[in-house]
């Protein structure tokens, strides 16, 4: 087991290692040439030889690439073409927005989608079984953007109009700040990304739940006498939830690489929206910095996802 | 009073395919500390009934009655069921490896089972699983039960599923093909523990079979049961000595011992029919070796045939018709022919 996971780190690192090097070598398949873009129009030669030279773009690729990797792995990104700010500074600003957007919504998806799953898997084809379906399959299908617009034009606007200010419209406090506020300004971002992601925990956990539901240690755990609650949460879903907490590691970890739409929507001031202002304004340190922190995220959330299955399982634990 | 008696048990499923009649009308009874075994071919319908008496089918069509100690098990609440169910009416399956939890450890199941019914400490719980374990022969039970059901073996983990279904004392074991997943030396095990702890708790046991061979070994009185339908109902002796019906006598001459050394296995030609679609008439007639034209008309009821005291079979062949001696199959088949040609005669 644990040469499992010592092999699972390693091809982490080096999936790790291909995405730096792919994004190094965006500085050399870039459009324009760096220094001639931050040296300005009216610069002359020299002028962008001596950015060239500052930024190091003069020197031999390998020993560029080498310095890059050497700084990246001790958390050094370089800094922004555009703003005066090292990128880590800059990610540093973003993360703490992200993480509490992701977190959040994802909480509420995951109880959303099991509670409402497992309450569609114990009574199929029932009207609650259709009825909740039929939502999961109505937000599922909605853009996160559009949604994202109709909750702000009901909650906060349409409010806003008579005078009730419960939902903020944009912006973002700190927890450390006013916790109050931090949720009360973080509710509508949540739930536009807790109803969009629900639909797929539903049908996942309906799914899971089916299945387990017909094996033969849930006719056991009735034959006992057990009451019926126990028997599909202790028994039912202990055994269905593995699927569902697989999916939800990955999503978490790709979503906290930066949630765009929502961000944007409603200008919260995270990793998203730096990925598109850094893309706009061409910052490739800060676009290379978020790429390689997204990848980060997604390879740690799949070594979280191997550790817990193997917590989960003791089949896969003692094997 | 009988301890379970069930009278006219009907259950049926709505499939996509139309209404699948898995149980079409049995009735049986069995004594405190007795043995009922229930033999049939696979898909005849002995898992379905004794499930469904312990209120474990669900969406089934279900009529009939299934008294357990004077009171209709079928028609309990379901809080009412979940008292007996386990705690005076234990189970055991087929496959004891799917049968246990995959994610809780052998004795926390076990432990699981005692506190449903008892309010237990659970030390004095785990003391007891322990026990238990140690009962039905698990080495070092203080250590083994902390471990997880695919730690243990096939045999451990049928042992412990006894273990866990005995831990109440229970007044009835329904024993669901207990040794069918198993290998041959493990088979012989457990059906002398299952003996075993029969004698030491006089618990009665339905054992659930599709091998006559376990029945000679455990059973008082056997049902054979074929598409839903008991067929014969007597005490073992009358069954294997004073068969009456063609069925039986199949399944006998199945059994690997009768054919003696060098004689090849006879198995019943033919499959069972679909539930979804049972022929008219007796239900194993296309089958029968000795089918007469009343046979594909007219379905049989149970009677009272000459074998035994209390021997009931579904067969259309005189009640005097028993036995598996030469000179009976060969009367049999002398009836037969008659039953054949007097038709022939009269549409002539
Ligand atoms: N839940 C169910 N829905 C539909 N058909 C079922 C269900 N359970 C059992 N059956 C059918 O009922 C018949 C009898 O099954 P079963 O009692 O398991 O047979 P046995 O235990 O004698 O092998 C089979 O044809 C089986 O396919
Ligand atoms: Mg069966």
């Amino acid at each position: 087991m644990l040469r499992f996971l010592v092999r699972r780190v390693i091809f982490g690192v080096v999936v790790l290692w291909i995405v730096a090097t792919v994004v190094f070598a965006m500085y050399f398949i870039a459009p324009h040439d760096v220094a001639r873009t931050l040296a300005g129009r009216q610069a002359n030669a020299e002028t962008v030889a001596a950015i060239r030279h500052n930024l190091g773009l003069d020197r031999p690729i390998l020993s560029q690439y080498g310095s890059f990797l050497w700084k990246a792995l001790h958390g050094n990104l370089g800094y922004s073409y555009s703003n005066s700010e090292s990128v880590t500074s800059l990610i540093g600003h973003g993360l703490p927005v992200t993480v509490s957007l992701v977190v959040g919504g994802a909480l509420l998806w995951l109880v959303l989608g099991v509670t409402t799953g497992v309450l569609a898997a114990t009574r199929p084809r029932s009207v609650v079984d259709r009825t909740t379906t039929g939502f999961a399959l109505f937000f599922y299908s909605m853009p996160t953007f559009l949604l994202g617009e109709v909750l702000l034009l009901l909650l906060f606007f349409r409010l806003h109009l008579v005078g009730i200010d419960w939902f903020p419209g944009a912006g973002f406090v700190p927890f450390s700040e006013n916790p109050l506020q931090w949720a009360r300004y973080l509710i509508l971002p949540w739930l536009t990304i807790a109803l969009v992601t629900a639909a797929t925990y539903i049908r996942l956990t309906r799914g899971s739940m089916l299945e387990v539901m017909g094996e033969d240690y849930i006719r056991t755990a009735r034959a006992k006498g057990l009451r019926k609650r126990r028997v599909i949460y202790r028994h039912g879903l202990r055994a269905a939830i593995t699927p569902v907490l697989t999916q939800f590691g990955i999503d978490v970890g790709t979503l906290l690489g930066g949630a765009i739409v929502t961000e944007n929507v409603f200008g919260l001031p995270g990793l998203g929206q730096l990925v598109i202002s850094s893309l706009a304004k061409q910052d490739l340190p800060t676009v290379i910095g978020l790429v390689l922190l997204a990848s980060a995220f997604v390879v740690v959330a799949n070594i979280i996802v191997d550790i817990l299955y193997s917590v989960l399982d003791a089949r896969v634990r003692l094997s | 009073m009988s301890l379970l008696e069930v009278d006219d048990l009907h259950v049926s499923f709505s499939t996509p395919d139309g209404v699948l009649r898995a149980v079409r009308g049995i009735s049986f009874a069995v004594d405190p500390g007795e043995t009922l075994g229930i033999v049939g071919e696979s898909g005849s319908g002995k898992s379905v009934s004794t499930q469904t008496i312990v209120g474990l089918t669900q969406g089934a069509r279900i009529s009939g009655t299934a008294r357990f100690e004077g009171k209709d098990l079928l028609t309990m609440s379901e809080s009412e069921l979940r008292t007996v169910r386990g705690a005076e009416i234990a189970m055991i399956f087929q496959d004891p490896l799917s049968s246990l939890h995959p994610h809780y450890r052998v004795g926390w199941q076990i432990v699981e089972m005692i506190r449903a019914h008892e309010a237990v400490s659970k030390k004095e719980a785990r003391k007891r699983a322990v026990e238990l374990l140690g009962l039905v022969g698990i080495p070092s039970p203080s250590q083994r039960v902390d471990d997880f059901p695919h730690q243990f073996s096939g045999g451990m983990r049928q042992r412990a599923m006894i273990a866990m279904a005995l831990a109440l004392n229970p007044k009835l074991l329904i024993a669901d093909e207990p040794t069918t997943a198993l290998d041959v030396t493990v088979q012989a095990q457990i059906m002398a523990l299952i003996k075993r702890l029969q004698k030491e708790f006089g618990t009665a046991v339905i054992m659930i079979t599709h091998d006559l061979g376990i029945i000679a070994d455990i059973a008082d009185r056997v049902m054979v049961m074929y598409a839903g339908k008991p067929m014969e109902y007597t005490d073992k002796r009358t069954l294997y000595h004073q068969p009456h019906h063609p069925y039986t006598e199949g399944l006998i001459g199945s059994l690997p011992q009768q054919g003696g050394r060098g004689s090849p296995l006879k198995s019943i030609p033919g499959l069972p029919p679909s539930l979804l679609r049972v022929p008219k008439g007796c239900p194993f007639h296309p089958r029968c070796v000795y089918a007469m034209d009343r046979c594909a008309g007219e379905e049989p009821p149970m009677r009272q045939v000459s074998g035994g005291l209390d021997h009931r079979s579904a067969c259309w062949l005189p009640p005097e018709a028993v036995g598996t001696t030469t000179d009976i199959v060969v009367t049999r088949q002398e009836l037969a022919r008659q039953g054949r040609s007097s038709a022939q005669e009269e549409s002539a």
